[in-house]
């Protein structure tokens, strides 16, 4: 580790907070309908779309409307999505020549995108064509951030609404989420991408004679547009293949730092957002706490684990110390200018939030390195987590810690004037029940069928690190992978887009299940009996919750995955 | 009078203990067990590791011995679960059946009509509801109803344990009579208003019996984490096969399913019905009857306390405390008139003038003779006194509330009322700024002045309300005082509110706008026209010397009929909660040692270098195995002390609680199993049971 | 049902034209007005003729070139489309090796690419050991820049082959040294293509 790094990483946590801050009290406005300073311009556009879609504004619906909606909204864009990527030989803009993609393929790439995930079994660049890319990818980067998004309004609706039968208009708050926010986040950002070197086009595929007299193919496309919604939506599927390590995703250093920031700042922003709508602001501090010592401590040990390198690379002589003309560390899969700190910082923020973008390889971390993303995502992927998504997810652990300290302090718990109670308990256990099932039985499925064994490219330990990480990540919807496995397989796709589906969406009905269920109860008043939920107290309660529901279901794999890799690596044994 | 409460049953009493163990082989039936998911998970893992060892032993697998032991010791975690479950009953059964001596196959009299005059003799257990009984001196009540004609004294001692017979009438606010109490005087009828099975007697039985015990709330949200934990240690465990198949290990079932035992929540799944059953328990040792679980689990979250200011926070009667004379009016005569006056005054309050005027001023009792005609309180008149026939014609004395003195002078006068002196309205409003009562005293027709009636806050009563405070609970004031003297009264209790001029309705206003606020409200009443504030509160608590209709409102009867008990009940109710989350977290935090018990046992074959995570050091996998699966069992029989006392609860905000009871549940939950395990571990290693 | 299902579909519609069409154009014609040679991928032309991108490595094996990191990058295989085969430095289609960091298969190629930049560069090896970005495959395949310290490396080898002074090539290497973005983000770094062009401008190999 250099001062560098840590300084770096230090001025990046200080960034997020400084701009989630202003953010979230925008989108807290946004979500109350009140006027904000850029109302003027965008109000009319949103009102727009309300007449031309049938939407109705005012018309509230109750929880089970609610899903209902977003279910429809959601597998209607699937369905477009599968049909885009199988006919687009026949659609304009494919100056490459991209042909149909596989129907296993295109399965698993339309559910990766429409739940959040952005899993890519597929390369960009040498799989989709441009007009695939726009009105598919950079589309869906859009809605499946703001579907998100509107489950956690939804459920702060819950909180905030007394004896309530309504938990909002799904359209509005999909509608507002990317009207008000994504979009002039996202041109913003966008144009900010071109400047530092991102392209931006629809040429055809550069030809180039190399000073060697090679030839070299360059990869072009409407790259910026997509890079800033893919950041800013906690996506992550990338327009080229290599991701965000890509130069024409990500550039420069100062490229890189503000992506990492996009990747932080809404899920942060809405932590803020949360703390204004349920009119207590200490709440939100609290929870950003919570999250912001998990993730400081991810990237802690993952930057401490990279910079130390592989102890197989360090016994062939090489120079692997850091300095001011040289990265050092384990630089195997990971970009010059990026060096070592960033390349930690990176993996850790885009696994701590779901959006599983990366800017370096992360099949070639070390296992502690490596284990970092995959703990992260183990957790729920509540630190921070996906745009609403993160933190609906955390507030399903909220409840689970207050009931506890509830119990523990003799009253019926409460959180924020709401009792939880047997049908909350009931909901948020299932919430978290969810992802063993998901990731153990398909993971376990994987260890034994010959499909499943297939797909690695490691022997050893390793292999079955990069099953474990692939089944986390696709029911966590993050998307990032030990790319090693080769999961453009039709048992992977498959199985991977079940474990994205359950991940995603029998995760919601029931977080709006919760959602419905508060806003029915009345709201108690806070007193001395209650126990403050935005103290110092809670906060480490509730960390020791999430990473004791975590570590416990997901310390028996981990030990047969990196932690055994690690001890391994230590004592000198190679696969 | 003296209260007796049940035998405090000793926590290891040999009554109680050996029915408890046979009672836990009992408890195996899997109907039992099936109300208890984590029971029942344990109890099939256990049936399962006994047929896997019967097979090895049959077909000589490795770990036969191991095996062996393993579901040994499977078995004894769910007898020990049963085990606790049959202390708490045995202890709640003990407590029952002191209320169910008072239930002694009875017959009573049934009669047709509150005018009949014969009666028919039936077995008390064919009364239904509405049934008319005659009781005569040394009947037994046969059920609970209400008296509809007579009025007889009736001996509670059975109930109560107070051995002062009290009287029960017909009509107001003692009518309602307890199966199984004893009329000692006098011929009452009475009528039957609960079916056999349903007296509140019955039900509390229910409650302490544990066989019918309903769920709390609280209990089922808790029951459904626990299945939710067990599922996931399910999956955990039963997709570790084919991880562990693929780094080169086959785990032997056995050893699976002591990794599955140890993980679920066995601790606190296994004592959870104790911690129910004895939380009511504690309830019946204060006398007091519940209706139902949910009202003890309710007690716990009580925001606001209402109390009736008189017999609750003041004693019941007001003492005088100070003679205030009008202008040109000595002292003395004005203590005289007074003292005079309440001669023959048998009220506490006249008692208490007649001491402070011979404390000051050492009068005499009148000389034998003198003519004194006592003129008793009326509700026409509302003033009572004294006429003195002396030497100089009859000296008319009066005493009363101000505007009764006020209007009787004015009428001697033969003028309206209205001119009153200032200082008399000055000197009265005084008295009730200081939260006294004013009485004015008045001889022939001339006011003399005040005097102030104290009420007398009970002692140690402004401690009890800082306590509740500290707990976060509001208590407020009921009282039919006019608000100055209310709030006075408030302020020197400490009391966090009042409701003044209280009628019954406005009881029933106060707690309706605070339930709409999401306070959850306790109150205590007993007559009748309590009845609809105790039922509409959360929690009501009838005195059980009060009318039936009230102890039909109330979900909990206090037998004592002592309305402070309301704040043993909140923390019997806080203690009940606590000691279930309490032993969760303490169950949760003993996994992360199992794990590192566990894990490194079951994979060392294959990964070596996976020694680094036993850091207990522990001697061999089998006995890493062996010596968890041991402890897990163990620390049900080490809790049970733990779970029928309740966790110690001193009444503090919510936060101080949290942090005391995570860093000794917690943190202990954590430390405890490495430390038992290792030892365990060392045993099982020396006896060479590995 | 249908009726409820019509927002859906009709906001599917509606968005995809907002989001997948206007907003991409709109940001394609403001990029192309402000920024146009980024917005085209930064290409660097030569006597007319692209030559590549200044953000793309491309490959340079010969020793009067600094060399970039070694590239991990595939290809489909002309013989069986399914499989594919290593290509350097495919701008088409970027990626890394994705190696184990217990593979002993990986180690191994490491150990060879140490072998072999010792070889080239004797001259260093002989002072220290070989930098860890010279020999470990970059996370897309076409990471453009070096650390300084390996650019350092080549130095004794391409002032050799070039016939220059080392000082001279040090020089001009520091000169195409960047540094830390604003002195504290990301690493410095030496841009390969941009150093070799300069190379060749200022140090011509004489044929």
């Amino acid at each position: 580790m250099t001062a560098a790094g840590i300084l770096q990483i230090l001025l990046f946590c200080a960034a997020v907070t400084a701009g989630a801050i202003p953010l979230g009290a925008y989108m807290a406005r946004v979500y109350s309908g009140e006027r904000t300073w850029l109302s003027p311009l965008l109000r009319p556009v949103e009102r727009a779309i309300y007449k031309i879609c049938f939407i109705r504004p005012e018309t509230e619906q109750h929880w089970t409307a609610y899903a209902f909606a977003l279910l429809a909204f959601n597998l209607v864009g699937l369905l477009v999505l599968y049909a885009v990527m199988r006919v687009q030989a026949f659609l304009p803009f494919d100056p490459a020549g991209q042909s149909a993609v596989a129907p296993d393929l295109a399965w698993n790439t339309a559910v990766s995108f429409a739940t959040n995930t952005n899993w890519q079994n597929y390369a960009g660049e040498s799989t989709l064509s441009y007009l695939t890319q726009m009105v598919g990818m950079t589309v869906h980067n859009f809605t499946s951030a703001a579907t998100g998004m509107a489950v956690l309004v939804a459920l702060i609706r819950g909180f905030t609404r007394r004896q309530a039968r309504t938990v909002g208009n799904f359209y509005v708050d999909a509608v507002r989420s990317i009207i008000h926010i994504l979009l002039p986040a996202s041109a913003l950002m966008a144009l900010f991408l071109v400047w530092q070197g991102v392209p931006q086009n629809l040429d055809a595929y550069t030809a180039a004679t190399t000073l060697e007299g090679a030839t070299q193919v360059i990869a072009q496309g409407p790259v910026a547009s997509q890079e800033a919604i893919k950041m800013l939506g906690t996506n992550g599927g990338g327009f080229f293949n290599a991701n965000s390590a890509h130069p024409f995703e990500n550039p420069t250093a100062f490229s890189n730092f503000v992506e990492m920031a996009a990747i932080l700042l809404i899920p942060a922003g809405l932590v803020f957002s949360f703390g204004r709508m349920v009119a207590d602001t200490r709440q939100g501090r609290a929870l950003f706490l919570a999250m912001g010592i998990l993730l400081v401590a991810g990237i802690a040990v993952c930057y401490q684990a990279e910079a130390v390198g592989n102890p197989a690379l360090s016994r062939l002589g090489l120079d692997v110390t850091a300095g001011d003309n040289a990265p050092g560390g384990n630089m195997e899969g990971k970009e010059v200018r990026f060096g070592i700190a960033n390349s930690a910082l990176w993996a850790t923020a885009t696994t701590a939030a779901s959006n599983g973008s990366v800017n370096s390889m992360l099949d070639s971390y070390t296992p502690i390195g490596g284990m970092v993303p995959m703990v992260n995502m183990m957790l729920g992927e509540v630190v921070f987590g996906g745009t609403g998504s993160g933190l609906h997810g955390m507030i399903v652990f909220v409840i689970l810690a207050v009931f506890i300290a509830g119990l523990m302090v003799g009253r019926t718990p409460e959180y924020l004037g709401k009792k939880i109670e047997a049908r909350e308990v009931k909901l948020a256990v299932l919430c978290i029940l969810i992802f063993p099932l998901a990731i153990l039985s398909l993971g376990g499925l994987s260890m034994v069928l010959p499909a499943g064994l297939a797909g690695m490219s490691a022997p050893g330990p390793h292999g079955l690190s990069e099953v474990l990480y692939a089944f986390t990540s696709a029911a966590a919807n993050n998307g990032s992978a030990f790319a090693g496995l080769s999961g453009n397989t039709p048992y992977y796709n498959s199985t991977l887009g079940v474990a994205m589906l359950i991940g995603r969406f029998l995760v919601i009905v029931p977080t709006l299940a919760i959602a419905g269920s508060l806003a029915a109860k009345k709201i108690v008043p806070p007193s001395a009996g209650t126990f403050p939920t935005h103290g110092g107290l809670f906060v480490g309660l509730l960390i020791a919750v999430i990473l004791v529901v975590g570590g416990l279901t997901f310390f028996p794999v981990l030990a047969l995955g990196p932690i055994v890799e690690h001890l391994l690596l230590a004592a000198g044994t190679l696969f | 009078m003296s209260i007796h409460r049940p035998r405090e049953v000793s926590l290891f009493d040999a009554s109680i203990l050996k029915p408890a163990a046979l009672a836990a082989f009992r408890k195996l039936d899997p109907r039992d067990l099936v109300r208890n998911p984590v029971m029942f998970t344990t109890g099939a893992v256990a049936a399962l590791s006994t047929v896997l060892f019967v097979h090895d032993l049959s077909a000589g697998g490795g770990h036969v011995a191991v095996a062996g032991q393993i579901a040994a010791w499977l078995w004894f975690t769910v007898l020990f679960a049963n085990f606790a479950e049959a202390v708490a009953e045995g202890r709640g059964k003990a407590q029952a059946d002191s209320l169910r001596r008072t239930k002694t196959e009875t017959l009573a009299k049934k009669v047709a009509a509150l005018d009949a005059t014969g009666h028919q003799p039936v077995p008390a257990t064919s009364l239904r509801a509405g049934d008319l009984v005659a009781c005569e001196p040394g009947d037994i009540i046969p059920g609970d109803g209400d008296v509809v004609a007579g009025i007889a004294t009736v001996d509670e001692s059975a109930i109560t344990g107070e051995s002062a017979p009290v009287i029960r009438e017909s009509g107001g606010d003692r009518s309602a009579v307890t199966g199984g109490t004893r009329v000692a005087s006098d011929r009452i009828v009475v009528r039957i208003t609960a079916n056999p099975g349903e007296s509140f007697i019955d039900r509390m039985i229910a409650l302490v019996e544990g066989a019918k015990r309903q769920k709390t709330p609280n209990e089922i949200a808790l029951t459904i984490l626990l299945v939710g934990l067990t599922l996931i240690f399910l999956i955990v465990v039963a997709s570790l096969p084919a991880f562990a198949a693929y780094s080169g290990t086959v785990i032997p079932m056995v050893f699976l399913v002591a990794l599955l035992v140890t993980l679920i929540p066995t601790t606190i799944g296994g004592l959870l019905s104790a911690i129910g059953i004895a939380g009511m328990d504690r309830l019946v040792r204060f006398n007091v009857i519940a209706k139902s679980g949910r009202a003890v689990e309710a007690a716990g979250d009580i925001d606001v306390l209402l109390l009736d200011k008189t017999g609750t926070i003041t004693l019941g009667a007001r003492q005088a405390a100070e003679f205030i004379p009008l202008p040109h009016v000595g002292d003395r005569e004005l203590a005289e008139a007074a003292f005079l006056s309440s001669l023959a005054d048998e009220t506490p309050e006249g008692k208490s003038i007649v001491t402070l005027a011979r404390a000051r001023f050492d009068f005499a009792d009148p000389a034998a003779g003198s003519a004194i005609t006592f003129i008793p309180f009326s509700a026409h008149t509302r003033m009572s006194g004294v006429d003195v026939d002396g030497a100089d014609g009859i000296t008319e004395i009066r005493k009363g509330a101000a505007d009764a003195i006020i209007r009787y002078v004015a009428d001697r006068a033969g003028r309206t009322p209205g001119g009153h002196p200032k200082e008399l309205v000055a000197s009265v409003e005084r008295v009730a700024k200081a939260g006294g009562t004013p009485l004015v005293v008045a001889r022939d027709g001339r006011a003399l002045g005040v005097v102030h009636l104290k009420d007398i806050i009970k002692p140690g009563i402004r401690e009890r309300f800082a306590t509740l405070r500290a707990m976060g609970i509001r208590t407020v004031m009921i009282t039919g005082d006019n608000p100055l003297t209310a709030a006075a009264i408030a302020a020197e209790a400490g009391v966090d509110d009042y409701l003044a001029e209280a009628t019954p309705e406005a009881k029933l206003e106060l707690i309706r706008k605070e339930q709409k606020g999401g306070r959850l409200v306790a109150m205590c009443g007993d007559g009748s026209n309590d009845a609809p504030a105790l039922a509409q509160a959360d929690v009501g608590v009838a005195m059980n010397t009060g009318t039936q209709a009230a102890r039909e409102a109330g979900n909990m009867v206090d037998l004592e009929s002592d309305p402070t008990k309301l704040i043993e009940i909140v923390m019997i109710g806080k203690q009940l909660l606590m000691s279930r989350g309490a032993l969760t977290t303490f169950s949760i935090a003993n996994d992360v040692a199992k794990y590192f018990a566990i894990i490194p046992a079951l994979f060392l074959a294959s990964y070596p270098p996976l020694q680094a995570l036993n850091v207990m050091r522990l001697a061999s996998p089998q006995s890493a195995i062996l010596s968890a699966i041991i402890f897990n069992a163990l620390i049900i029989i080490a809790l049970i002390p733990l779970a029928l006392k309740g966790v110690t609860y001193k009444p503090a905000s919510a936060e101080v609680l949290l942090r005391r009871n995570i860093l000794v549940y917690g943190f202990g939950g954590i430390v405890v199993p490495f430390i038992g395990i290792k030892a365990i571990d060392l045993v099982v290693t020396a006896l060479g049971l590995v | 049902m249908i009726k409820q299902l019509l927002p859906s579909l009709a906001l599917t519609i509606v968005l995809t034209l907002l989001l997948g069409l206007a907003y991409p154009f709109a940001v394609t014609g403001a990029a192309q007005a402000l920024f146009p040679r980024q917005a085209h991928g930064s290409l660097i032309e030569k006597d007319g003729r692209v030559i590549g991108s200044e953000l793309i490595a491309q490959g340079f094996a010969k020793p009067e070139y600094f060399h970039p990191r070694p590239s991990a990058t595939t290809a489909p295989d002309p013989a069986d489309p399914a499989k594919t085969i290593p290509t350097p430095y495919n701008a088409a289609n970027s990626g890394g090796s994705n190696a184990a960091p217990t593979s002993k298969a990986y180690v191994e190629s490491v150990r060879t690419l140490v072998e072999q930049v010792e070889a080239e560069n004797p001259e260093s090896a002989r002072n220290g050991p070989v930098p860890v970005d010279m020999v470990t495959a970059s996370g897309s395949g076409l990471d453009p820049d070096i650390s300084p310290e390996a650019a350092e490396f080549q130095v004794p080898r391409v002032a050799k082959a070039r016939g220059v002074s080392e000082e001279a090539l040090r020089a001009l290497v520091t000169d195409r040294t960047r540094p830390r973005t604003f002195g504290i983000l990301g690493e410095a770094t030496v841009n390969v293509l941009a150093l070799n062009l300069a190379l060749d401008a200022r140090f011509p190999v004489r044929r």
